[in-house]
């Protein structure tokens, strides 16, 4: 561990504490657990990035079935590796804080379902979305016919404009019906 | 594209100006620039076509490639003059666009500013690029650097005055809520849990830790407020009978085995009722120490019913609206991942779960009923119930005979019995609580019911089983309060020969004393039936205790240990098969905490040691059950989730304080005091040291007052009013729910009508397409070059009725209002744009 490394200085800490939803704790627990990941020739980098599958070893990450888009959309990377910078890694936290609000919440949720990144959770998106909801063994995988019937339910009941999609506000006025979005849509380091 | 930073930045800039006058807005300058294009047409058309339709040629666009003429301009104004138009030569990032203001802004506000103080620059210079943090940087480094020159005399100083204030003010709040989050208790170990078993269980140490806070309340009350100041003020020990251990059971008033019974010092001490002296007042402060142990008493069930139902309130509050079912599916499948786990097993049981909820939602939309063999499954209900029920009373009469059986050891002399004996009734309490449920886990299973309906049954059995077993638990007390009284008629009679007997023996040496030195140890006195009550409660509440954390040690430690380690060598697969790792019970621990509590409101006015001892039990918990949790439990087999059976849990906690409020109430109602210990010794009731107090301490008018208001005459209907008021709130709130309903009606029927009309429109613009479609024909058949090549036209104004106002691409547009044009969103329309 490097001891100048593992240290945030002070202005950039309170600077980050009033751009993020996060406590100065959390923050610095962030930094810790960033730099661990962080290969050792990066470390003189002032702002390393760490590639997706070091990010994926995270144990809070490991078992989510939606590990890889998170790191996509939360990536700024030129060449859309996933990989994140510490500030796209605070981003994340900070999405997926406690705090963070419903609308900001239901928003990063949205482009984490829309696998194709084209704006809209179409049909593609959606059977992809259940395959990662039901894990990739074959038993716990649903029948093609169950998938459509499902697939067809749920247009039917958040479709609203009846265009085959679901775009970015009708799946906000979903999530926001749900009682229990906001409590579950937390990732804690 | 923005991020979550910039979105706060807007509104935090836009939430400190909402109230500026138009004064102050004429005094800012305005900047954006704007992109001007020489040959074609950036923008992008969003045509509405069937899916099968093919594209019409006339709709389609030509792009160029390369070489697109086009010129940026940048410029500010404000309300008395225009800034210049500058000419931007690079592309626009947030480095040249700091550039341009930095070069420009400036000599601007030094022209604008000559006469009047100008206060600042737009928010345009919020930049909204995701290199977040370094742009953001640089332009709060901009602002700072010119923020002093821009205002002017008086105004200047005042303005940085104001701004560091506010600095200041901001930087106190942030370390203030960090401090408040550092305060929280065991939050990071509750965390930890979180990620590893997801929401359900560490909901189960949240309201432990809730619980903790509360008998923390209730410790400090009686500690404060009744304990210390008998100690420290009161007569001390040895000083009169109550406070002296009696002289029979003095040579083993300490041994271990006395003391852990709360017997010997220990029943002889501040923890007990009968220690305290009623005295009015004691001590220099003339603490109203009876007056204070019955408020105390009052007010320890008065804050919990507050808490109680203040935070069932505001959990109502939280997940209000949570009722409507028409997202079924929707939610099922967006809401439904708990991204906390971190637990590869917990997941893989998640998966299962979630895949289970999916086919059992399909069977259930496909089919609502198949009622096939109903009249075996009616069978096994009715008969898992008359089980049930047989080991309910069972359960009972045991509880009742062991009570009785253990009066009469107590009768005989607790001396000849061995430990079983003295401890029978708390083993057999604890041994049912934890075998019941087992028992009932096994009967449920004959009834083939839906998981979450059947975790319903057996948590209401479990809380009958508990309620029975606490409430014979309380009849059998009552009849032993009944024998206490009856022995301390005869104690009282045998009192008066003894004193008698005391003075005709001492009269004839000594006639001029009337009071004769007699140890307290040696003075004869009553069976005090409140600190027998007290004890009964206290060690209820020990050998719960022990039991919980004994079957703790047990039931997960060692056959987490066992099945570990002999794994290796064993015919079966230890792990998977038999006995394998256990689970942690979220219900069953929930419950235990509950009923727990529910023996500390029953028993904390005869025992004012008992919130104390809630305290130090829940605080070993809390490290206890961590540490099992982590280390030897497996994750949960089916995973629910929280939300919702948050109220549940406190609902329950609201009936078990209401039902253990009552003996208390009715004890302290109904029964006389005993006459020889505790704070109301010599009293007819317990409350009328109220009744003594208003006398005494209070002037008459006041007396008088409350005469006449807790005269019956005031008190009915007073009575009346609250159930008219209760009836009245009532039926309000129904008609509010009416109309709520009715709103959500008129919403549906107002989306069909929308939906109807969409597809009327489209309808409409589908004929009218063929329309122009025949015309594009026509016109392409009169169009033809004599060279066969087709002339580029128009195109016609397809689609143009149905084209949305704005574009797809960009998500963001109306996430912020006031959100200023900036290169951002432009470039990532680029990206997508042209979905044709």
């Amino acid at each position: 561990m490097g001891t100048t490394a593992s240290q945030l200085p002070k202005d950039l800490l309170s600077e980050y504490q009033e751009l993020t939803f996060l406590t100065k704790q959390e923050i610095l627990l962030a930094h810790k657990r960033f730099t661990e990941l962080v290969a050792k020739e990066d470390r003189n980098d002032p702002s390393p990035r760490v590639p997706m599958s070091k990010i994926l070893t995270l144990p809070e990450l490991k078992s989510n079935p939606f590990r890889k888009r998170i790191c996509h959309v939360f990536s700024t990377s030129e060449s859309k590796d996933g990989s994140l910078t510490f500030e796209d890694f605070l981003d994340l936290l900070s999405a997926f804080s406690d705090s963070a609000t419903l609308e900001i919440k239901s928003h990063y949720a949205f482009r984490i379902f829309d696998f194709d990144d084209d704006g809209t959770l179409d049909r593609g998106d959606l059977e992809k979305l259940v395959n990662c909801l039901t894990g990739e063994t074959d038993d716990t995988r649903l029948t093609p016919e169950e998938m459509k019937q499902l697939i067809n339910n749920i247009l039917e009941e958040s479709d609203i404009d009846k265009d085959g999609t679901v775009n970015l506000s009708e799946f906000q006025h979903v999530i926001s019906r749900s009682p229990d979005f906001v409590s579950s849509f937390k990732i804690v380091l | 594209m923005l991020t979550l930073f910039y979105h706060r930045k807007h509104l935090q800039w836009g939430h400190e100006r909402q109230n500026w006058t138009m004064e102050q807005w004429k005094k800012v300058a305005w900047s954006d620039e704007s992109h001007f294009l020489l040959d074609h047409v950036d923008d992008w058309v969003c045509v509405c076509h069937l899916p099968a339709e093919e594209m019409a040629a006339g709709c389609t666009m030509g792009r160029r490639q390369a070489g697109r003429g086009s010129v940026m301009l940048w410029a500010m104004f404000c309300w008395e003059t225009l800034g210049p138009g500058i000419y931007v030569d690079v592309t626009l990032t947030h480095t040249t666009y700091l550039k341009i203001a930095a070069d420009h802004v400036h000599p601007f506000m030094c022209t604008v500013c000559k006469n009047s103080s100008c206060l600042g620059v737009s928010g345009s210079l919020i930049p909204a690029d995701a290199e977040s943090f370094r742009c953001f940087r640089e332009s709060q480094e901009f602002v700072e650097k010119y923020e002093g020159a821009l205002g002017k005399g008086k105004g200047r100083k005042l303005y940085a005055y104001k701004v560091m204030m506010m600095k200041k003010w901001m930087k106190f709040q942030r370390d203030f809520e960090n401090f408040r989050t550092a305060c929280i208790p065991w939050e990071m170990k509750i965390k930890e849990i979180e990620s590893h078993f997801g929401s359900s269980v560490a909901s189960y140490f949240i309201f432990l830790r809730w619980m903790y806070g509360m008998n923390m309340i209730l410790f400090g009350l009686t500690f404060g407020l009744v304990m210390v100041p008998e100690a420290l003020m009161g007569r001390p020990y040895g000083s009169m009978p109550r406070k002296t251990v009696p002289r029979s059971e003095q040579a083993g008033a300490m041994d271990f085995a006395v003391l852990w019974d709360f017997g010997g010092y220990a029943q002889y001490s501040v923890l007990f009722y009968g220690y305290y002296n009623n005295q009015r007042a004691i001590g220099w402060l003339k603490f109203r120490m009876p007056l204070s142990y019955f408020l105390v008493g009052v007010g320890t069930v008065a804050y919990s019913y507050m808490v109680v139902i203040r935070t069932m309130a505001r959990n109502a509050n939280r997940d209000g609206g949570g009722d409507d079912t028409s997202f079924n599916f929707s939610w099922k499948m967006f809401t439904s991942w708990d991204y906390l786990i971190g637990n590869p097993e917990t997941a893989d049981n998640k998966f299962a779960s979630i895949t289970t909820s999916f086919k059992e939602s399909i069977v259930e939309e496909q089919e609502s009923h198949k009622d096939e063999n109903i009249h075996l499954t009616r069978f096994l209900r009715v008969l898992a119930n008359f089980l049930v029920l047989c080991c309910l009373a069972g359960s009972g009469y045991l509880i009742y005979f062991v009570v009785r059986r253990s009066q009469k050891f107590a009768l005989e002399g607790l001396e000849n019995y061995g430990w079983w004996e003295r401890n029978e009734v708390n083993m057999v309490m604890s041994l049912l609580g934890m075998f019941c449920p087992m028992l009932f886990d096994v009967i449920s299973s004959l009834e083939n019911y839906h998981p979450r309906i059947a975790l319903q049954w057996q948590l209401g059995r479990i809380f009958a089983l508990f309620l029975g077993n606490l409430y014979t638990f309380i009849i059998a007390l009552m009849d032993e309060i009944n024998l206490k009284r009856r022995e301390e008629e005869v104690v009282k009679y045998n009192m008066t020969v003894w004193q008698a007997s005391l003075y005709n023996g001492t009269v004839d040496d000594n006639s001029t004393t009337s009071t004769i030195p007699v140890d307290p140890a040696d003075v004869p006195r009553g069976p005090c039936w409140e600190t027998m009550v007290g004890q009964e409660f206290v060690r209820l509440i020990v050998s719960d205790t022990m039991t919980t954390y004994i079957t703790l040690l047990i039931g997960d430690f060692l056959r987490a240990v066992f099945v570990r380690f002999f794994n290796y060598c064993w015919c079966w697969d230890l792990e998977y098969g038999f006995p394998s790792y256990s689970e942690f019970d979220v219900s069953g621990n929930v419950l235990g905490l509950i009923f727990n509590q529910g023996m500390i409101w029953m028993g904390a006015f005869y025992a004012p040691c008992l919130p104390a001892l809630n305290v130090l039990r829940l605080h070993v918990s809390m490290y206890l059950q961590c540490w099992a949790v982590m280390c030897c439990n497996v994750p949960q087999e089916r995973v629910f989730k929280a939300s919702g059976s948050n109220n549940f849990y406190m609902a329950m906690l609201l009936v078990i304080l209401f039902l253990s409020t009552l003996p208390a109430i009715y004890t302290i109602v109904s029964i006389p005091p005993s006459f020889d210990c505790g704070p109301f010794s010599g009293k007819k009731r317990m409350y009328d040291v109220i009744q003594e107090t208003l006398e005494n301490d209070f002037p008459l008018w006041f007396g008088k007052v409350f005469s006449y208001a807790s005269n019956p005459g005031l008190v009915l209907p007073f009575i009346l009013v609250m159930i008219l008021a209760i009836y009245y709130l009532q039926s309000t709130s129904k008609t509010y729910k009416a109309a709520n309903m009715d709103l959500k009606k008129k919403l549906q029927t107002q989306n069909e009508e929308n939906k109807k009309k969409n597809k009327r429109a489209a309808l409409k613009a589908e004929a009218e397409l063929e329309e122009a479609r025949n015309a594009v024909m026509d016109g392409e058949r009169n169009y033809i070059h004599p060279n066969g090549q087709l002339l580029s036209r128009i195109p016609p104004p397809c689609g143009s009725a149905d084209r949305p106002p704005a574009p797809r691409g960009s998500e963001m547009a109306g996430y912020l209002p006031g959100n200023p044009r900036q290169p951002g969103p432009r470039r990532q329309r680029s990206t997508n744009s042209h979905r044709y």
